[in-house]
Parts: C-alpha cells; structure tokens; sequence
C-alpha cells in the first residue's frame, strides 16, 4: 500500500470518529427542541457534552488539516466547489461554538432562548450540509482539467444528497438520543428511550431508501459491489443493533450502535470512492489518490508525526471522558449549564 | 473582465483580512489569559491565599468567553485556504497542509480536552491538580501559535523547499529547515509576548474599573488584580520592544521592501541613517516629503551599529524587477502600501511605549504603602480605557507583517492574484462577505458585553438561583 492510499484511509478514519463523537453533540443540540420541555431541561441536556463538545470538534479539524496536508488537491477541489455549504456548515458551528459559553451568561429569558436556538440550529445545519456535499459530488459533478469543481445547483441539490443530509441528520439525533440515555437519569432518559422507539422505524425507512439510491445514483455497486453491499448491510445493521439496545434498554449498546452506524456512512463512502478523491460528470477530469497527493517526503513526516501523536491523544481524549460518569438528573444537581 | 477578476481577488483579500483580524483580536487574548490564569491559580496552589483563587476564577471566565469565540473563528481560517484560495492550497499543499495539521493533533487537542476537565473540575481536584489543567490548555494555546506561526514563516520566507518542475508547486525538501525557519523563531517570543501583554491590559484596565465602583468587599480582590496585571504589563511591554527588535533585524535581511517601507524610505539614506519620526508619503509619486528626522537612530535600529545606510524602495523596486521579470514579468508592481505600514508601526510601537509608561506610572501610583490609586480617578479611568489600545497595536502589527509581503502570498514564489480560487463568482464572495461581517458583529459585541456583564457582577456575585446552579459534575453530585 503506497502512503497516498493510507492518508485516504487515515482521513475516511478522522471524519469517521468524528461523526461518531460530534454526531450525538449534534443529536444532543437537537434533543434541545425534540426531547426538552423546558428551560430547565434544555440546560441540562446540553450540559451532558459540555467537557466534551470542544474535543470532539477537534477530530474534523484535524481531518481537514490532514487533508490538507496528505492530499491538498482534494481539500482545494472539495472546499471550493462547495463553498456556499461549507459556508453555511461553517455558519453553523460558529454558532453552536459560541451558544454554550454565552448561553451560560444570559440572564433573562429572551437571551437564553437566543442561544438555546443558536444551539439547536448549529447542531442541524453541519450534519445537514457535510452529508449533502459528500452525497453530491460521489454521484459525480461538472469539473475541470485544473480540479476546479462547478457543480449546478441540481448537482448540489438533488434526490441523493437531500435524502443523505436527511439521514445524517436523523441519525445523528438517534445518536444524540442514545447518548442522553447513557448520561441522565430520571425522566428524560426515559423519554429519550421513548423517542427513539419512535425514530428508529423512521430511520430504517430512511436507510432502505438510501441505500436504493446511492445504489442507482452512483457508481458504488457497480465498482464494488461486494464490499459496498457488506459495508450498506452494516450501517443497517448496527442501527438494528441500536434499537436492540431500546428495546431491551441496555442503552450501550444502543449507542455504540447508532455511532458505529454514523462511522458506516464515511467508511461506504470512501470505499466507493477509492481510488478517487473526486468523481467527475468526464471521468478523465475526475481527481485520483495518487494525483491528489503531497510528495513522498511529506507524507513520510506525515505519516512519523501522526503515529506517534494519535495513540498519545487517544488515551488522555480517553481519560477525559472516564471523568466526567456520573449521570445528570436535570431536577436533582443542575439547573443552568 | 478584467475588472471582475479584480473585484474577485478583492473581495477574497477583504474576507481573509476581516476573518483573520477578527480572529486574532481573540486569539493573542486567549493566549494571554490562559497564560495569566494559570500563573494566578499556580500562586492560588502555592500561597493558598484565597484571592488568587478569586482572582483565577473570575479571569478565568473573561478567558472562557474570549476562548469561545477564538475558537469559532479558527475554524473558518482551516477552511478558507481551500474554500477561497484553492489554487494557494495547490501550489503550497505539500509545506502548508502539514504545520497546520500537527496544529491540530498537538495543540488543538490538547488544549480543547484540558479545558473542558479545567472548566467542569473546580471542585474535585486538589489545587495544584486543577491548575496543571490549565497549564496543559495554556501550554496548548502556545503550541498551536508556533505551527500556525511556522506556516505563516514560510510565506514571509520561503525555506527548505524546492519547485517541482513537473507540477509547478512547491515541494518540501527539508522540514527541519520549515521549523527551523529564523523568521518563525523572531516572529513567534514577539507575538507571544504581545499577548501576554494584551491580557495583562485588559485585566488591569477592568480591574481599574471594578476599583472606580468603590465597594469595600471587592476592593482587595481588584487593588490585587491591578497590580499583578500592571507589573505583567509592564514587563511584557518592555520584552515585546526586545521582540520587535529582533524581528526587525531578520526583515531587513529577507523582505528590505517591508522594512524601507515601515520607515518609509524612497530613497537610499545617508551614512548613518536618519530614524524618520513623520512624513508625508505620495504613493503614487513614490516620494516623500516634510520628514522630521532624527540623526543616526536607523543605524542603530537597522544594525545595532552607529553607521550604515538603509536601502530605499525605489532601489529595491528595482531590484526586485530585475530579479523576477522573467518569471512574473515587467507590470508587477513590488511596492508595498507604504502609508500604511509607515504608520501601523508607528501606531504599534506607540502602543508598546505607551503601555509601558501607563504601567509604570500606575504601579507608582498604587504602591502598598500609599493607597492612592482609588483616589485618583483620572489614573484609573486612563487605565481603563488602555483596554482597547493593545487590540489596536496587535493589528497594526500584523498589517505590516501581511500588507508588508505584496504582491506576493508566499514570498517570491507566489503572487496574491494567483493563489485565489478560479471557482470564485463576484455573488458568492459578496454574500459571505455580508455573512461573516453579520456573525462578527453579533460575537463581537455579545463578548463584550457579557464580559461587561461579568465585571459589571463582579467576583463575589452570587446568582439569584445560585442554590440550584450547583457544577453538575460538583463532587457531591459526583459521589457513587
């Protein structure tokens, strides 16, 4: 295996851990308006990944960093062909970001809703719109010799990718959902679990229908179908796993599912890709591993630095959590975040 | 056409100037608060006297709002490189992507996980444990602004690279030249240092404040603030001076243009050289005139020696045509806007002298023995205004770092209307220009004010639902 292909792997690794760690922040700052019904509710839900939002985070910056530095003709194709989503993904994290430092300095009402609502939006719009760039451009988009990507609005908007920015969202609230199970006690635990026996049936439908039209829409199965049909049947899989887990509340259980679930999605998408980094309408145009990458020296330092500096943040990002067990009971031990 | 290729490039530069001013108005003040809040719960951890735990809690909050929208902001810099400037991240991929990636996995991490044990673990461990937590996140600030800061080096003076021939782009021969870099290594103690002092500004600046409220139980808790915020200041201004110093005398050697231009220089100068303390440029004519000199000062500030001339940028527009014609052809104009960096450093260095005298003259002034400072209103209301100034020097600095490099992205490699993205439209670059512009104002001025809020609270405020606020991961609520 050249360094390119593991930089692809090591990216399609980043952007799956992330989606697993902020896909329940994102379900969490859903869960403000789906599961919360009151203020009092709302601050403690959001308090569950108050140590632990900024970290997550971290993951998608650094999968960009990585992209940028292991194969910089993706990142500059990809970010610039969609600017305005990643404009408005970009929008949405700034305001999520802020909403859980100024939230807790409002003082009347009115202020706190403000940034509850800024919470809650920014957890929709960055699932949303990195689901829907990434469903578009696998069906394959209008691009140039030069890399430069121009995809029409029905490229960008479309069947697929809204049905995927959908389902990135639905899941990512499942996810949240289950993680709520996992940190609190009392009611909303309860209704949590009530949620999801709801959501899940919805989100299978979501899944079957998705995966009919990534099958139709794009190249996957044509190209591999073996391992694209393996890595559909896992995505629906760990989401059974997941309702497993709310059936027979052993929460878990249920959110290893739901997070593996989300991780799925990435992995389907990277394998069908490979060995490209960008699908174009002209083949010829399309961007390859290989002529996307940096020089071998680079990826060499690259590939130095990242190993020894992964496994050290893994295990204090590790311990991080392992501080922060005990379960928040929004009527016993916290009123604001 | 070529009016809106123009307008294009343009508009990008303002949205990358708007996003980076923003975010480095947060950032230096992030760097310095951790900074400072870590030394106060280190003197908290040691002296087990109470009001530095006070003093650790209450900044440390300021650092919390601040740290939030430094945050946010960041995030647009990682994207924009390829959603404004693919063609940069193209040409430039193979040495940029890789300081800013280890940004992310060293420092990023480290400081976005320690915060949030810091913020949420006041109560479960024992001082000097807690404080270690922002140590760690301070520490990470730090390391973040060293790759940031390696990357941008590298686009002020291009080392340990080669051309590809085939692709055109530029390649990494030698990363130990890229960290190695002299420009890193003079760049980085002078900004670190303006942001140690920034927050010390500020924390005097609001302490003065809280003194003018005149309530007895806080009045410790500030007079302590002040003074520590006062001698930090005062020895960061003068070390920030020492900084400068230092980078200066690389920037002669690398970019002549931004220096001649910082003094604002046409022509070569006489042997010693004269230090202009103002004059008046025409940019268009490339001359200047009405200078107030003093005799031999650049000499010394140029070489630390008595003599030597300082070149002008009408020779050195020369030379720099006579270098790259070939590759770039004859229209390049290679003068920097002069007006502005003659100014932003004199604004700059204006700032840096003036902080030191507000700080030295306010230690003075609240010397232990002589309680005075309270009862000169005038000195606190000065300090108190001095918040804002230490924003205004970051920025003129960084003017003349960035404007000081035109035309060129990555010094003599790659020009400015190069490196923007062939995607751009006119319509797409106006609306996020509108978008950021909205979102900056809102952070902007909803950072000031809860950090007015807070001052306003001061140290010892209990929340009218306090009894209920408990830390939801407090030991008691920790207890299994």
């Amino acid at each position: 295996m050249t360094l390119s292909t593991l930089w692809f792997i090591v990216i399609g690794l980043l952007f799956s851990i992330f989606l697993f760690l902020e896909g329940f922040d994102f379900g969490v700052g859903m869960s403000t308006r789906f599961l919360a019904k009151d203020d009092v509710e709302r601050a403690a839900i959001m308090s569950t990944i108050g140590p632990h939002w900024d970290g997550n985070e971290t993951w998608l910056v650094t999968a960009g960093g990585a992209m940028f530095a292991s194969l910089p003709l993706w990142y500059a194709s990809l970010f610039s062909g969609y600017y305005i989503l990643f404009l408005l993904v970009l929008v949405g994290l700034i305001l999520r970001g802020v909403s859980f430092e100024f939230h807790k300095h409002a003082e009347t009402s009115t202020g706190r809703n403000l940034w509850m609502w800024a919470f809650f939006i920014g957890s929709i719009l960055p699932p949303f719109f990195l689901c829907m760039i990434l469903l578009s451009m696998v069906q394959g988009i209008p691009m140039n010799a030069n890399g430069d990507a121009f995809p029409k609005f029905f490229d960008v908007v479309n069947l697929l990718s809204v049905v995927g920015g959908v389902a990135g969202v639905l899941l990512s609230l499942v996810h949240g959902l289950n993680f709520i199970r996992l940190r609190m006690e009392g009611p909303l635990r309860d209704r949590a679990r009530n949620l999801n026996k709801i959501l899940y049936p919805i989100l299978f439908l979501g899944e079957v229908v998705f995966a009919a039209l990534v099958f139709l829409q794009t190249d996957f199965f044509t190209k591999r179908f073996t391992s694209s049909l393996i890595i559909t049947a896992l995505i629906v899989l760990f989401s059974l796993l997941g309702y497993y887990g709310v059936l027979k509340n052993r929460e878990g259980w249920s959110f290893a599912g739901s997070g593996l679930s989300l991780s799925m999605v990435i992995v389907l998408l990277f394998n069908g890709l490979f060995p490209r980094v960008m699908i174009a309408t002209n083949p010829a145009h399309s961007i390859l591993i290989k002529n996307a990458a940096n020089s071998q020296y680079t990826l060499t330092i690259m590939t130095i630095v990242a190993g020894i500096l992964v496994p050290i943040v893994a295990i204090y990002f590790i311990w991080s959590y392992s501080l922060f067990t005990k379960r928040i009971n929004p009527r016993e031990n916290t009123v604001k975040y | 056409m070529l009016s809106v290729g123009l307008s294009i490039v343009s508009l990008a530069r303002f949205q990358f100037a708007m996003t980076t001013v923003f975010h480095f108005f947060f950032v230096p003040f992030s760097i310095g608060m951790g900074f400072l809040v870590a030394i106060m719960e280190t003197i908290y951890a040691v002296k087990k006297d109470k009001v530095y735990l006070d003093m650790a809690k209450f900044w440390g909050k300021i650092f919390l709002l601040s740290f939030a929208v430094g945050i946010v902001t960041g995030i647009i810099q990682e994207f924009q490189f390829g959603m404004n400037w693919s063609e940069y991240s193209r040409f430039m991929g193979d040495v940029f992507g890789a300081p800013l990636a280890i940004e992310a996995l060293l420092a990023f991490f480290i400081e976005s996980v320690f915060i949030g044990i810091w913020m949420f673990t006041w109560d479960r461990f024992k001082p000097g444990v807690h404080a270690f937590m922002i140590w760690m996140t301070s520490i990470g600030t730090m390391l973040s602004a060293i790759w940031i800061l390696a990357a941008n080096s590298f686009m002020q003076h291009p080392t340990g690279f080669k051309i590809n021939n085939a692709t055109g782009r530029v390649q990494l021969t030698d990363f130990g030249a890229v960290i190695g870099n002299p420009q890193l290594w003079r760049v980085f103690p002078h900004v670190i240092i303006a942001a140690f002092m920034t927050a010390a500004v500020v924390i005097t600046g609001m302490s003065a404040y809280g003194l003018l409220r005149k309530k007895k139980n806080e009045n410790h808790f500030f007079k302590t603030s002040l003074r520590f915020g006062l001698w930090a200041s005062l020895i960061f201004a003068i070390l920030s001076a020492g900084a400068g110093d230092l980078q200066t005398q690389q920037i002669i050697k690398d970019q002549p243009m931004k220096f001649a231009a910082t003094e604002g220089i046409y022509e070569d100068t006489k042997d010693p050289a004269p230090w202009t303390v103002v004059e008046l440029i025409n940019a268009k004519d490339h001359k200047a005139s009405g200078q107030l000199e003093v005799p031999g000062v650049l000499s010394i500030l140029a070489y630390h020696r008595l003599s030597g001339s300082v070149k002008g940028m009408n020779t050195i527009n020369k030379e720099m045509h006579a270098k790259y014609d070939k590759q770039f052809g004859k229209n390049m104009d290679y003068y920097v806007p002069p007006k502005t960096l003659f100014w932003s450093f004199r604004v700059m260095t204006g700032i840096d002298a003036l902080i030191m005298l507000v700080s030295l003259v306010g230690l003075i002034f609240s010397r232990k023995k002589k309680d005075t400072i309270e009862s000169h209103k005038w000195m606190l209301v000065i300090l108190g205004l001095c918040i804002w100034v230490p924003f205004i020097g970051n920025s003129a600095g960084w003017f003349i770092t960035e404007f000081g490099r035109y035309p060129w992205i990555v010094y003599g490699l790659f020009t400015i209307a190069q490196a923007v993205s062939p995607t751009s439209t006119v319509a797409t670059l106006l609306f996020s220009n509108i978008v950021y512009f909205l979102l900056f104002t809102l952070l902007g001025g909803v950072m000031i004010w809860y950090s007015r809020q807070t001052l306003h609270h001061g140290p010892y405020y209990e929340e009218a639902d306090s009894k209920q606020n408990v830390d939801p991961f407090a030991k008691e609520a920790f207890g299994k």
